[in-house]
C-alpha cells in the first residue's frame, strides 16, 4: 500500500511517499519559502527520484488542521487535486497527533503544540500505551501558561514538539513543574513520513475521505465571523 | 480548427467556477458556485471566507464542469488557472488544485491572467471578433482602458487612479440602503429613478486623458446624502442611483470614445462585470452606432467571474506554446501583459 503524505500547515513544508513499512521518500523544507512555490516541485521531485509511478499511490494522506489558514489550504487543495484526477480516496489526519506520532514510543507524555500567535498555541497531549497513540487531550487552541498547567497535572515527563515549543520555550520553562524534553532537529517538527506512518492507522480503520468531501479543521472562525457573531451576542 | 479542449479553474474572488472550453470559442460547461449570499451577511467578500468556500467547492464545480461536457480528464489537453489579480487565498486555492490535476495526469499548466480571461470572454460569445480592438474592461476590482494589439498582447492606455467603477457602485449601493452586490441593485433601481436629478462630477485627470477616476463621485454622492439627512429631507434613492449612474456611464464612455477616435480603432469591446449593467451597455452601442464603431460586448453570464472566459485566454497562450510550471504562484498585483 503506498502513501503520498502532504504536510504544509506549519512553516514547514514536507512531503513523504511510504510503501507499507518503508518510508520510500520523504522531502522536508523549513524555511521562508512559500508553500504555494515550492510544494508541487517537491512531490514531483521526490516522485522523480524514487522511480515510483505516481499511479501506484494508493491514499494521500493530508494535514487536516489545525494550522496556518493558507498554508493548510494549499496542501488540502493540492491533495484533493491529486485525490481528483487518480480518483483515489483521502486520509485527513490531525496536524498535532501526526507530530506527536514522530515521537512514537517515548515515555512520559508528549505535547505537540504549533504557534497561534498572541501567546495561544494548537495543542494536542497523548501518550504511547501497547505500542499505540492515545490520545490524552484533543488538539485544540489553548493559551500556553494553561497548556502547561494542563500538563502539570499528569506528572509525567512531558516531550514536547512543533514550532510552539520554540516560541514559548520561555514560558514553558518558567511553568513546568514536571521533567520535560525539547528533543532533537529530527523529531521536533511536522514529517509527512510521520503523518504517513498514522494515516495507515487511518485506512485500517476505514477512516478516509473522498477528495470532494475533505477541507481543513481551522479550529477557529475566521476574524470577520468572530466580529460578527460578539455583535450578535451583544 | 484543432479541437484543444481546456480544463478552467477560476478562484480569484468569491466565485468558485471550472469550465471545458475548445479552441478558445466553444463552451462545453460552464459552472459558477456563488458565494454571494455568505458574503452579503458581511457587506462585502471577506477573503478568508472565500478561501474556506474554494476549498469546499472546488472539486464539485470541476467534477460538474467535466461532466456537463462529457469529457473525463484523459480528453482534456491543457489546464488553464487564474493566478492574479485578485486575493491571494483565494487565488491559491485554484493554482493549488490546478498544478495537482495538471502534476497527476501529465496535462499541460497554464496561468491566466484574471484580466485577460474578462477580455477574452468577448471571443466566446463574438465569434468574429479578432483583435486588434480596443477593450473597456469594468469590474469591482478593475477598470482598465486596453488595446488588445494582439491575442495575450496588450497595452494599456489608461486605469482607475483610485476606486474601481465596481467598487463604487457597491460603496454607493451601501450608502443609499441598497446593500451588496451594488452593482446590480443600482442598475435596477435606476430604472426608476432621473439621471438628470443631481449633478454629480466626472473626474477629470489632468495628466491622463485616459485614467479614471471615481473615489470624488462616491464622495459627491455620500455628501449628497449626509446633507440631505443634516436637513431631515427625504433622499430619493432611485434619483441618486440613476444620476451616480449616470456619472459612471459618461466617464467611461468619454475616455473609451476618445480612446476610439485618438488610436482610430474600430471595434470596441467591454468586459468585466460592471460591462452586464443595463445603461453601460446601452450607452455603448449607442455611442459606437453614432461612431460607425462596431461594438462587442460578452453575453451577462461571462461578465461575471467565470472559467469559461480563462479557457479562452488559456487556448490563445497554449497556441503560443506557453506553459507554466510547478513553481506557479498566486500573484494578487499582477499586472496585465506580465508572466
Amino acid at each position: 500500500m503506498k502513501i503520498l503524505a502532504i504536510d504544509s500547515s506549519s512553516m514547514v513544508a514536507s512531503v513523504a511517499i511510504t510503501d507499507d513499512d518503508i518510508t520510500v521518500a520523504e522531502y522536508t523544507i523549513n524555511s521562508k519559502k512559500t508553500h504555494s512555490q515550492t510544494l508541487l516541485p517537491m512531490i514531483e521531485d521526490m516522485f522523480t527520484k524514487s522511480e515510483i509511478d505516481k499511479n501506484e499511490i494508493d491514499y494521500i494522506a493530508v494535514s487536516g488542521g489545525p494550522g496556518s489558514f493558507t498554508g493548510l489550504r494549499i496542501g488540502c487543495a493540492t491533495a484533493k487535486g491529486l485525490g481528483l484526477a487518480w480518483n483515489k480516496p483521502l486520509v485527513k489526519v490531525p496536524t498535532m497527533d501526526a507530530i506527536a506520532f514522530g515521537l512514537y514510543g517515548c515515555d512520559g507524555i508528549v505535547c505537540s503544540m504549533m504557534d497561534a500567535r498572541r501567546e495561544q498555541v494548537y495543542a494536542g497531549i497523548y501518550k504511547f500505551e501497547n505500542n499505540k497513540m492515545k490520545t490524552l487531550m484533543e488538539q485544540k487552541p489553548i493559551g500556553v501558561r494553561e497548556l502547561v498547567l494542563a500538563l502539570n497535572q499528569y506528572g509525567e515527563k512531558v516531550y514536547f514538539a512543533g514550532d510552539g515549543m520554540n516560541s514559548y520555550g520561555d514560558i514553558i520553562k518558567e511553568y513546568i513543574t514536571t521533567d520535560f524534553v525539547f528533543p532533537p532537529a529530527h523529531m521536533n517538527r511536522n514529517r509527512a513520513a510521520a503523518l504517513a506512518a498514522l494515516a495507515q492507522e487511518y485506512i485500517a480503520e476505514g477512516k478516509t475521505v473522498s477528495a470532494a468531501e475533505m477541507k481543513p479543521e481551522y479550529l477557529r472562525v475566521s476574524q470577520a465571523e468572530r466580529e460578527r457573531n460578539e455583535k450578535l451576542n451583544n | 480548427m484543432q479541437n484543444i479542449k481546456i480544463l478552467a479553474i477560476e478562484s480569484s474572488c468569491d466565485e468558485t467556477a471550472a469550465a471545458v472550453v475548445v479552441d478558445g470559442r466553444e463552451v462545453l460547461s460552464n459552472v459558477i458556485s456563488s458565494q454571494i449570499d455568505i458574503h452579503t451577511l458581511y457587506g462585502g467578500v471577506v477573503p478568508e471566507i472565500a478561501s474556506r468556500k474554494h476549498i469546499e467547492n472546488i472539486n464539485p464545480v470541476i467534477e460538474k464542469a467535466l461532466s456537463d461536457a462529457n469529457l473525463t480528464l484523459d480528453d482534456i489537453d491543457a489546464i488553464g488557472v487564474t493566478y492574479g489579480p485578485g486575493l491571494v487565498g483565494a487565488l491559491l486555492v485554484g493554482v493549488a488544485e490546478a498544478k495537482a490535476i495538471s502534476f497527476a495526469k501529465d496535462i499541460p499548466l497554464i496561468g491566466v491572467h484574471h484580466i485577460e480571461g474578462h477580455i477574452c470572454a468577448n471571443y466566446i460569445d463574438n465569434k468574429e471578433l479578432e483583435p486588434p480592438f480596443i477593450c473597456l474592461v469594468v469590474s469591482g476590482g478593475h477598470t482598465h482602458l486596453v488595446v488588445v494589439k494582439d491575442y495575450g498582447e496588450y497595452e494599456i492606455l489608461g486605469k482607475t487612479r483610485d476606486d474601481a467603477a465596481g467598487e463604487a457602485f457597491d460603496k454607493v449601493a451601501r450608502a443609499i440602503g441598497l446593500g451588496y452586490p451594488g452593482g446590480p441593485k443600482i442598475d435596477k433601481v435606476s430604472v426608476e429613478g432621473n439621471p438628470e436629478a443631481y449633478t454629480f462630477p466626472r473626474a477629470k485627470i489632468t495628466d491622463s486623458v485616459y485614467d479614471f477616476s471615481f473615489s470624488g463621485l462616491k464622495s459627491a454622492v455620500l455628501n449628497q446624502i449626509n446633507g440631505a439627512q443634516m436637513k431631515g429631507e427625504e433622499i430619493n434613492v432611485a434619483d441618486i442611483a440613476a444620476s451616480f449612474q449616470k456619472a459612471v456611464v459618461d466617464s467611461l464612455v468619454t475616455r473609451a470614445m476618445t480612446a476610439l477616435e485618438e488610436t482610430g480603432f474600430k471595434k470596441f469591446a467591454i468586459a468585466g462585470g460592471v460591462a452586464s449593467n443595463t445603461a453601460v451597455r446601452k450607452a455603448f452601442t449607442e455611442e459606437c452606432a453614432k461612431k460607425n464603431i462596431e461594438f462587442y460586448c460578452p453575453s451577462k453570464i461571462l461578465c461575471t467571474d467565470n472559467a469559461a472566459m480563462i479557457g479562452a485566454a488559456a487556448y490563445y497562450e497554449y497556441e503560443k506554446g506557453v506553459r507554466s510550471d510547478y513553481h506557479l504562484n498566486a500573484i494578487p498585483n499582477l499586472k496585465l501583459g506580465e508572466r
